[in-house]
């Protein structure tokens, strides 16, 4: 019956996703929580579900948290940002170039090919063009962008794109490349970005990655119920490790939406969503 | 603002050449809480670090003079909070029943809480352990021989054509039986728990040493350029009732000690009725790693005896009852025997066959009186020997 179980939706970026939902309903449900999910296969049908009332949470990118507060609004419901992981808070991600390529600054890009992620990618192309405009560069005027669609419609979760970006960085395709701090670590480690052979070049600043999304018409004590259990998963619990593990988390911390701001200018700037939501960015097809 | 507690200089050295190797170290020497101050020449320094400390669950700030400071996180305290040692790693550490969740950890390790629980059923110590399992192993491993070099793989002069055919059959039948002898301990090898290490590691070097004599017997029988002796249908049923023992101690009574034992006579007795020398040596080699497989089976029966009252009872019912199921069958292979007799008798005339049937028949008499002393050193009395040691099987193994 509905009511009677709380659902969440997730996207299926990864295989994994399974595995570690499929972990948590049942430490959930084994903690007297009715829980279930259902995956989707992009972010779009999740929000707008979501908002329907056909799922009563959302494990959201930003991007998905963004326009969930926007449908949400324009149909007269409110949506909350319940929890995150530890490591959604205080990102920044980075413009790279190569190390000889004798560009010293943001300005230094004008007439040059910037390599972003996919088109939906939060992190390697919405928040970093609309830093480097905030830099003064007109980036539809001043510089090529060559998109890298790896995953669209997965908001940034695939990183295909923005290892493609790096990828052709190293190869002097293009002059710079976008992507999120942590992902610069993990190229460099990989060698993708092979040591000394890279420089960054700026580094945004910090802002709020995913977020478990709520949505007003989910049943109020079922909702609560899971906001206390995720933050009460411990580390030390040999059962949730491997999961959390899994998930990229140690801790889930009370949801904050301070972090959001970077993100939603950019979406403004750059016509991705419009004020109620509906999706406007050209040659999006997730 | 507290002080910071430690600092780590990091030189030119960056993330992506181990840096956080130096900044972990770091974090041990301060408490869950408390700061380490990073410093550091690589330009991606504050990048990477803010996005390992992210990852690792430890807080991250940029030091305004410079530099970054780390909190320490509680995660690496958390994920070994649970953890314990799978007993000592010395074979005095070996404990009674080491749970299912220690698994393949080392013996000795400390094994992080969670994770799987494989299933391995035999994992009681007193059914598998012996005091002199590490030493019987050590002897293993160090007498290990290669087939190509061990042996002299060329014979003087050829056999007279129904000597040869004697061996070829002869050395059939080992091969059937060292398969056996390799598939038995390789399926308790799979159930053993991996903390009684040192029996793990006999097992499998007694598995190859099997698979070695599979290879010599086979490899003499064809030096000839003849072709493989025959195999009876009750020869292979006495075999199968091996295979088809569950139970670690009864599988390792029948094999080792009943089978390999009277085995080792058998081997005697071909070493010292073989016409030619590389039968000899094959034999002779064989029968060195069969008698470490008997002392094996032996000592750690004799362990569990002692511990066990009932065992004695079980092995018993273990021979009756595969006794039971081979009864109404022929047991050894007759082209086995009548080999064994013309190996023995070494010429076709009266007195000759006469002299080795004789010497299979002697044969017998000593494969009886060593399975009687193995089982009197199990604890059976002498009469029961005797005649637990009559119903062994035909088959010799």
């Amino acid at each position: 019956m509905p009511g009677d179980v709380l659902v969440m939706g997730a996207v299926a970026y990864d295989p994994k996703v399974v595995t570690i939902w499929e972990g948590f309903r049942r430490w959930l449900t084994e903690a007297g929580l009715p829980f279930d999910f259902v995956l989707y296969s992009h972010y779009e049908r999740q929000v707008a579900d979501l908002v329907a009332g056909s799922i009563d949470a959302a494990w959201n990118s930003p991007l998905a948290w963004v326009r969930s507060v926007r449908l949400a609004g324009a149909s007269g419901r409110t949506v909350r940002s319940a929890v995150m992981r530890d490591t959604d808070q205080d990102l920044t991600s980075v413009v790279v170039v190569r190390a000889d390529s004798g560009i010293e600054a943001v300005a230094d890009l004008k007439g040059r090919t910037l390599a972003t992620g996919a088109v939906d990618s939060p992190q390697a192309t919405l928040l970093p063009l609309s830093f480097l405009r905030a830099q003064g560069l007109d980036t539809e005027g001043d510089l090529t962008v060559r998109r890298f669609d790896v995953g669209v419609g997965l908001h940034g979760d695939h990183i295909g794109g923005e290892r493609d970006a790096a990828r052709a960085l190293m190869a002097g395709q293009v002059d710079a490349a976008c992507m999120i701090d942590g992902n610069h670590l993990l190229f460099s480690q990989e060698g993708v970005l092979p040591s000394g052979a890279t420089r960054v070049l700026a580094q945004t600043p910090v802002y709020d990655h995913c977020t478990m999304t709520l949505v007003d018409t989910a049943p109020a004590e079922l909702a609560d119920r899971f906001v206390d259990l995720l933050l009460s998963m411990s580390y030390g619990d040999p059962v949730v490790r491997p999961l959390l593990d899994l998930e990229g988390l140690r801790q889930w911390r009370v949801g904050r939406t301070s972090g959001f701001g970077p993100l939603t200018t950019a979406v403004d700037e750059q016509g991705f969503y419009g004020a109620d939501g509906s999706v406007l960015a050209a040659g999006y097809r997730p | 603002m507290t002080p910071p507690a430690a600092l780590v200089d990091l030189d030119r050295l960056g993330f992506d050449a181990g840096a956080h190797l130096l900044v972990r170290r770091g974090l041990r020497e301060v408490p869950i809480g408390g700061r380490l101050r990073v410093r550091g020449d690589d330009p991606a320094l504050g990048v990477h670090l803010r996005a390992w400390c992210r990852a690792e669950g430890h807080g991250f700030s940029v030091d305004p003079d410079g530099g970054y400071d780390v909190v320490r996180g509680e995660a690496e305290q958390l994920r070994w909070a649970g953890a314990e040692r799978a007993g000592d790693p010395s074979p005095q550490g070996v404990v009674r029943r080491p749970p299912a969740h220690w698994g393949l950890a080392a013996r000795g390790a400390l094994v992080e809480a969670g994770g799987p629980a494989p299933g391995f059923d035999v994992a009681d110590r007193d059914v598998v352990w012996a005091d002199l399992a590490p030493r019987l192993y050590a002897h293993a491993a160090a007498a290990q021989w290669d087939p190509a070099t061990a042996v002299d793989w060329t014979i003087p002069e050829p056999l007279p054509a129904d000597i040869e055919a004697a061996v070829v059959q002869v050395m059939t039948y080992l091969v059937e039986n060292e398969q056996a002898a390799l598939v038995i301990p390789a399926r308790l090898l799979a159930r053993v728990h991996p903390h009684f290490r040192e029996v793990l590691q006999l097992l499998a070097v007694q598995a190859a040493d099997e698979a070695r004599h599979m290879e010599v017997f086979t490899r003499r029988a064809l030096l000839t350029g003849g072709q493989m002796g025959t195999s009876s249908a009750g020869g292979r049923e006495s075999l199968n009732s091996l295979l088809n023992e569950a139970d670690f101690s009864l599988a390792s009574f029948l094999l080792s000690v009943l089978g390999e034992g009277s085995f080792l006579s058998l081997l005697g007795f071909i070493d010292e009725h073989a016409p030619d020398p590389v039968t000899r040596q094959v034999t002779r080699l064989a029968r060195v790693d069969e008698a470490r497989h008997v002392a094996f089976g032996v000592a750690h029966l004799e362990h569990e005896g002692q511990l066990d009252p009932t065992l004695r009872g079980r092995l018993r019912a273990a021979v009756e009852r595969r006794h039971d199921v081979l009864v109404d069958t022929a047991g050894l292979n007759a082209d086995v025997f009548d080999s064994l007799v013309v190996l023995a008798a070494g010429e076709w005339t009266p007195e000759a066959i006469a002299r080795g049937h004789r010497a299979v028949q002697r044969l017998h008499g000593t494969m009886d009186d060593g399975r009687r002393q193995r089982l009197q050193r199990l604890g059976f009395p002498d009469d029961e020997a005797a005649e637990l040691s009559a119903l062994h099987t035909r088959n010799f193994m």
